[in-house]
């Protein structure tokens, strides 16, 4: 089989498209009644009274469960609120639930309850907090990082830009929000949750509620998406485990729209400083990449943004800072892209301002730049093609129609403006374990404890078992989302297809060589006695490579053989010393034409072309999607999204999708991606890295400096809204 | 959600009926706006009485040449219909300038009047201070955040704007509003339907809490395709304005007539700008009349401090949306 | 791009296949048709499918919800919906859209933000599309409901669902179903006339020419965090050639 690089339509896409996908809020049982959440009002404090008595009345509630009343579980973590103590941190925290039998109640009794605060005074402001402001480290990474004399690099350059460039606080919104049924039998817990980490999220419910972890259970079928605010187990499922448990009866909580603004999770508000050095040639001198950062005042998270100046160009003197701010907002997270997002659009649009005081083309300029090697080990990378990417996007483009001169370029009353910059993800990969089943039915089944969450997995999975075992997709099921299958990491960081087809692959191997080694065993086998070299299995037949026709079916085999499925699992380590000799990251190249009413204000993208060095392109049709979400989601960050937060009692005022603004359709013009698909063997055997995330890198800063080529103006405060470009 | 009683009426005068005899219910038509404020519990009927079944769905041309508009019509069949399309554009325009096809199927003409405002402080009650939601409690926008809040008309109450599309067209094209009360019906006209806060910003309109609107009538225009909606919004399709303007000019070989200009976005009401349409009757059509239009009617701009973004936007608007109307684009 | 790492188990669970509760893409699909909740009584089966197209196809059967506690806001309404009727007894602040979710457990209609705003929860009534989530179940007494459920016949796909599948016009998938629903009455809309925003001469009247401009513009009531839009175009202008 040859199905890997095809463009396959998904295998889920008729579940999709019939409304018969079932995502976690989906699945009934007998007794399920509905928890809703009451959350605080102020940003910090202390609940002095609850007063809960008309909610406890109201029709139709089973349960008030309050920091009076909750089950005490020690050493949750703080990041969650599970109604231990009186406390409030920030506003919309949880400090109530309701459980009533039928949604509708459990909302009403929810808007009954009064609660007292004592109000304490919030820290809220963002800059007034950069003087206190504390390092810290992302995914064990030291947020500072330097090489090279940066200060006396900066003294000597010919040419200096020295911005700031800041990005707003933003909500992730899957368009399904989070939901999870908490059932417990006994001391079994089942959760079907929507989430991006189920091995996790089990591990951390078991300790929670002081059980094994072999007693519970996460099932998610179907993500509807996450971008990051699924992989961190929040408040809402625990809590839903305490009301089920109180209540003994299966409980079902999801989030409303607004309190996804919140208590989930956001991208922390960035300030970041780029201090640039270059030659009056163009060769960078010196870059020094100062970011702080939003965290809550109850657990550390670094957006680090200054990540991808430590890998884009070649500069000798490199210096990385970041410092995080702590605010009585809910604590951020993973975001799509988690510090590259942010941190490409500073440093990519601070090129292009370097360009332009250089009076050289942008492309020419990072071309210049270019480097072969990590610029700060020397490491070479795993694969890196980002010159192809350049030269491919900007043919395709047409780059070199580009007049150089902003408010060069029109149509009609509209300025048209390009703008170019480069994007990068790191890749990952993470231990694996997988299942592959050759069933008496003659079909094979393929499983990991993994996640479909638009990446395509359940069609990769698929694909990679097909390949590795010659049999046609339509004979192979597959299964994921459940604990009880074979664990899978966190679907996120792009890391989902390096870390799992792996497993799928080895534990392919070896059930096929397993069910080799049983057929010549076995007498009544058409195969009998040859050696394993001498048979091969194809297209659901087991045969003798010299003479295939003297084969046999699987599904007839296995029946001759006890009926029992045969089976192969394998559990696969990425190599650990990979680091020592090689970077890996992928690369891309991004260009995008914006018209600007210069009027008015409004910009529209027109178009966008990108072209990804991300290893090997397992499914055409997938990674093409993947790549254009990232894209919008680039255009949105670009000009669209904001969460605006009420500087008094910290509570985002926008918390919908009315006023909290997501591109919608017609704010996406055409999008043409493509790849090098170059395989990049040395991460894994398929030679693919991954690519949930990169197109939102860069495509941020090349649509802002697409807005300044068209205006002349230059606006570092993300998002560029009509009113900003009018000012 | 608080529970309710649901009642069915199919004709005006039961309607009234039944909103008076109970203190604090609501009628419900396409229930965009009012379905989604009770869930927010910002309304809090306890009983709502259904008007979907009274039989004032039609849009008819009236004896003098108008059209009158049903006030169950839903907006999307309004903007559609050929009377509209041919003689009203600016108001198929400006209706389809709003929400999306699903809502605009869902709303009625007579609940696009009495949408509430989307103050972010009024539609969330976990903030406390609202004049408009819980009068005397103070307002949250003043000092708060209000980029898009009004700069035309406010009151130290209250700086809340109203959000429809729909209505911006309405006061341009002068419409009256045929409400039907416990004593019959009267009309009253656009531009004294909806109200300005003043020192009570929790009562939007002039209609009585017992009255019902039964349609709307737009009188004859004269300004047909010489007209034009223009709304400026932060994404380019299913989002409120951040200041919208309705055009209209009578155009007679490059001299202006009349004209009608109406603002969206930028006050408790669409604001109709009679100084800058005085200004430009008579005249003939330029650029330079435009910006003169523009500058009057902004003359009274008192904008706030993150706002004042609204007042410059407004008057480039109104001078595009001329040149459009005036056919000078 | 996490903290930890997750568990790292050595012994790889007992992996009998009938204890996953898990979805077999391939080949089948998973049934979440009524399945009644214990307050719930079945008074009688339906069997047709409530195929393309619009109208009432049979009515044969009657779910009925037992009454609530409270009587004051309890009220009965019969929904039909993909040509089925059900009689449902029930609070009168339950949407169109938890009366399909929760009550009659068709799931396929989604919830993303239940004020309006985002589109998911688009369903066909009387063969226009609403939001359901901001209209009232009680008022939807003999309504013809469409949901993603009903447009397809059986095996046979409803032309857009094909065309979405072609296209990748999904990645998540949890839109999918109000766009479809959506797209569905788009081309309704297109073929009498309607005008959208976009639409240059508002007196031209008859068939409206599909762009992609004139589809973004009347799609933009459905939002896709996936950011999948681009296929979304195409699926609905190749539907719209085919259909
Ligand atoms: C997400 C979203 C986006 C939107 N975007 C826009 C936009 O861009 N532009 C825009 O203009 N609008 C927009 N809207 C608002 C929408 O246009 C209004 O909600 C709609 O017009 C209200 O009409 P309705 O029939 O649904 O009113 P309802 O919600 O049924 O009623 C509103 C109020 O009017 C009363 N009422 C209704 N009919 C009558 C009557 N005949 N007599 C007396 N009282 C009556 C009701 O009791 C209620 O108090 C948006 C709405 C949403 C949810
Ligand atoms: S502006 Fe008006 S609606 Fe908004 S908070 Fe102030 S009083 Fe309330
Ligand atoms: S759920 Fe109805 S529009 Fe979002
Ligand atoms: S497919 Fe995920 S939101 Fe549209």
């Amino acid at each position: 089989m040859n199905t890997i690089g095809k463009p396959i339509s998904r295998v889920d896409g008729k579940l999709k498209v019939t409304g018969s996908a079932r995502y976690s809020a989906e699945f009934d049982m007998p007794g399920l009644c509905y928890a809703v959440l009451v959350q605080s009002t102020i940003p910090a404090g202390r609940i002095a009274g609850m007063d809960d008595s008309l909610a406890r009345k109201a029709a139709g509630v089973l349960a008030v469960l309050t920091p009076e009343n909750a089950q005490r579980l020690p050493g949750a973590e703080k990041r969650l609120s599970l109604l231990q103590d009186n406390q409030v941190y920030y506003n919309g925290q949880p400090v109530a639930v309701v459980v009533a039998e039928k949604l509708e109640e459990a909302h009403h009794a929810a808007s009954l309850i009064k609660i007292r605060y004592s109000v304490s005074a919030p820290k809220l402001d963002f800059v007034a907090g950069f003087p206190s402001s504390h390092p810290g480290n992302h995914n064990g990474e030291p947020g500072d990082m330097s090489w090279g004399d940066v200060d006396g690099a900066l003294k000597d350059s010919d040419i200096k830009i020295d911005q700031v460039y800041t990005t707003p606080i933003h909500h992730h919104n899957p368009m399904e929000p989070h939901a999870a049924i908490a059932q417990w039998n006994g001391d079994e817990l089942t959760v079907h949750e929507s989430a991006q980490d189920i091995s996790g999220h089990r591990a951390k419910l078991a300790k929670l509620f002081g059980v094994q972890e072999s007693n519970v259970r996460l099932i998610c079928l179907f993500v509807g998406g996450g971008f990051g605010c699924k992989g961190p187990l929040w408040s809402h499922v625990p809590l839903a485990a305490m009301a089920a448990r109180q209540v003994n009866r299966p409980v079902k909580i999801v989030l409303e729209r607004p309190q996804m603004f919140g208590p989930v999770g956001a991208r922390p508000r960035t300030h970041q400083r780029l201090t640039v050095g270059a030659t009056r040639e163009g060769k960078l001198t010196a870059i020094r990449h100062e970011v702080h950062a939003h965290t809550s005042v109850i657990e550390d998270y670094l957006e680090s943004s200054a990540f991808p100046t430590r890998v884009m160009y070649g500069c000798p003197n490199v210096s990385t800072i970041h410092r995080i701010v702590d605010l009585n907002l809910g604590t951020p997270t993973y975001t799509r892209a988690p510090g590259v997002a942010t941190g490409t659009y500073a440093l990519e649009v601070a090129m292009d301002e370097l360009a332009y005081k250089l009076n050289m083309d942008p492309l020419q300029l990072r071309l210049l730049n270019y480097t072969e090697n990590d610029p700060q080990t020397k490491l070479p990378f795993t694969g890196k093609h980002l010159r192809d990417c350049y030269t491919r996007a900007a043919e395709r483009f047409g780059w070199s129609n580009r007049t150089r001169e902003p408010r060069s370029m029109r149509d009609g009353s509209q300025l048209i403006g390009w703008g170019v910059a480069t994007e990068t993800y790191p890749a990952n990969r993470r231990p694996a374990s997988a299942l592959v089943r050759f069933k008496p039915d003659g079909r094979v089944l393929v499983a990991t404890g993994t996640h479909e969450i638009g990446n395509g997995i359940y069609t990769i999975m698929i694909q990679t078992a097909a390949d590795a075992l010659n049999v046609s997709p339509d004979l192979i099921d597959a299964q994921l989302g459940d604990t009880a299958l074979p664990p899978a990491p966190i679907t996120a960081g792009s890391m989902t297809v390096a870390s799992v087809t792996p497993a799928i692959q080895t534990a392919a191997e070896r059930v096929r060589t397993r069910l080799l080694q049983m057929a010549v065993a076995d007498s009544g086998s058409p195969v009998h006695d040859a050696s394993v070299d001498e048979v091969d299995f194809k297209d659901g037949l087991i045969f003798r490579k010299l003479s295939p026709n003297r084969s046999e079916k699987l599904g007839d085999f296995i029946a001759r053989n006890g009926g029992q499925p045969i089976e192969g699992i394998a559990h696969v380590e990425p190599d650990e010393t990979l680091k020592q000799k090689f970077a890996s990251h992928s690369f891309g190249a991004v260009f995008a034409e914006v018209s600007v009413d210069p009027d008015l204000g409004p910009t529209r993208v027109r178009r966008v072309t990108a072209v990804y060095d991300v290893g090997k392109v397992l499914n055409e049709k997938t990674a093409r999607s993947q790549f254009i979400g990232g894209i919008v989601w680039g255009i949105g960050l670009a000009l669209h999204e904001d969460s605006h937060m009420d500087a008094r009692t910290g509570r985002i005022v926008n918390e919908n999708l009315a006023d909290y603004h997501v591109p919608v359709n017609a704010d996406i013009g055409e999008i043409d991606v493509s790849a090098i698909d170059i395989a990049d063997t040395h991460l894994n055997p398929l030679g693919a890295r991954g690519i949930g995330e990169i197109g939102i890198t860069g495509t941020a800063a090349a649509v802002a400096n697409a807005i300044y080529h068209a205006t002349g103006k230059r606006i570092r405060d993300l998002p560029i809204t009509p009113q900003k470009l009018i000012a | 959600m608080n529970p309710f009683e649901y009642q069915q009426v199919d004709e005006p005068a039961t309607a009234v009926d039944a909103i008076s005899r109970w203190r604090g219910s609501k009628f419900l038509a396409g229930g965009t706006n009012l379905i989604d404020l009770m869930k927010n519990t910002v309304e809090q009927p306890p009983k709502l009485i259904d008007i979907n079944h009274i039989p004032l769905r039609g849009i008819e041309q009236t004896p003098d040449g108008g059209v009158k508009l049903g006030a169950l019509a839903r907006n999307s069949d309004t903007a559609n219909h050929p009377l509209i399309r041919k003689n009203y554009p600016l108001l198929s325009q400006a209706i389809l300038s709003g929400a999306s096809p699903q809502l605009r199927n869902m709303a009625t003409n007579g609940g696009n009047l009495l949408q509430r405002t989307r103050c972010p402080y009024f539609m969330d009650p976990a903030f406390s201070r609202c004049n408009k939601r819980t009068p005397g409690s103070g307002c949250s926008a003043l000092e708060g955040f209000h980029e898009n809040h009004a700069i035309l008309g406010a009151s130290d109450q209250c700086i809340a704007t109203h959000p429809s599309d729909m209505c911006v067209a309405l006061a341009a094209l002068e419409a009256k509003v045929r409400v039907r009360g416990p004593k019959g019906e009267r009309i009253i006209a656009i531009g004294d339907f909806h109200r300005l806060p003043g020192t009570t910003p929790q009562i939007d309109t002039t209609l009585m809490p017992d009255e019902l609107i039964v349609s709307i009538d737009l009188p004859p225009s004269p300004y047909g395709s010489h007209s034009h909606y223009l709304k400026i919004r932060e994404r380019t399709s299913y989002a409120f304005a951040l200041v919208s303007v309705a055009a209209a000019i009578d155009v007679d070989s490059g001299w202006i007539r009349g004209a009608r200009l109406a603002l969206g976005g930028v006050a408790h009401k669409p604001w109709r700008v009679e100084a800058a349409e005085a200004a430009l009757a008579g005249q003939k059509l330029s650029i330079s009349l435009f910006e003169q239009a523009a500058s009057r009617a902004l003359s009274g701009a008192r904008p706030r401090r993150d706002n004042t973004y609204k007042v410059e936007m407004a008057k480039r608007a109104i001078i595009r949306a001329l040149t459009i109307a005036g056919g000078l684009a | 791009m996490t903290t930890e790492n997750s568990s790292r188990t050595s012994t790889v669970p007992e992996t009998d296949s009938e204890e996953y509760s898990s979805v077999n893409p391939a080949t089948d699909m998973i049934d979440c048709k009524l399945s009644r909740r214990d307050f719930v009584k079945t008074v009688g089966y339906f069997t047709g499918a409530g195929a393309l197209g619009l109208q009432l196809i049979s009515v044969e059967t009657i779910v009925e919800c037992a009454p609530l506690e409270f009587s004051a806001s309890a009220h009965t309404v019969e929904l039909t919906v993909n040509g089925l009727v059900h009689k449902l007894t029930m609070d009168t602040r339950v949407t169109l859209l938890d009366a399909l979710r929760e009550y009659l457990k068709l799931t396929g209609t989604k919830k993303g933000c239940d004020h309006g705003q985002c589109g998911a929860c688009t369903v066909l009534v009387n063969g226009r599309r609403i939001n359901s989530c901001l209209s009232l179940a009680v008022t939807h007494q003999g309504d013809q409901i469409t949901t993603i459920e009903g447009l397809s016949g059986g095996e046979e796909l409803h032309p857009l669902q094909t065309a979405f599948i072609e296209h990748d016009g999904f990645q998540c998938g949890y839109c999918t179903p109000g766009q479809i629903c959506s797209a569905v009455a788009l081309l309704e809309e297109a073929r009498r006339g309607d005008a959208s925003f976009v639409t240059p001469d508002l007196a031209h009247t008859g068939r409206v020419e599909l762009t992609p401009e004139e589809i973004r513009e009347r799609m933009s009531g459905n939002v896709c965090r996936c950011g999948a839009y681009p296929g979304i175009v195409q699926a609905v202008q190749t539907a719209s050639r085919t259909l």
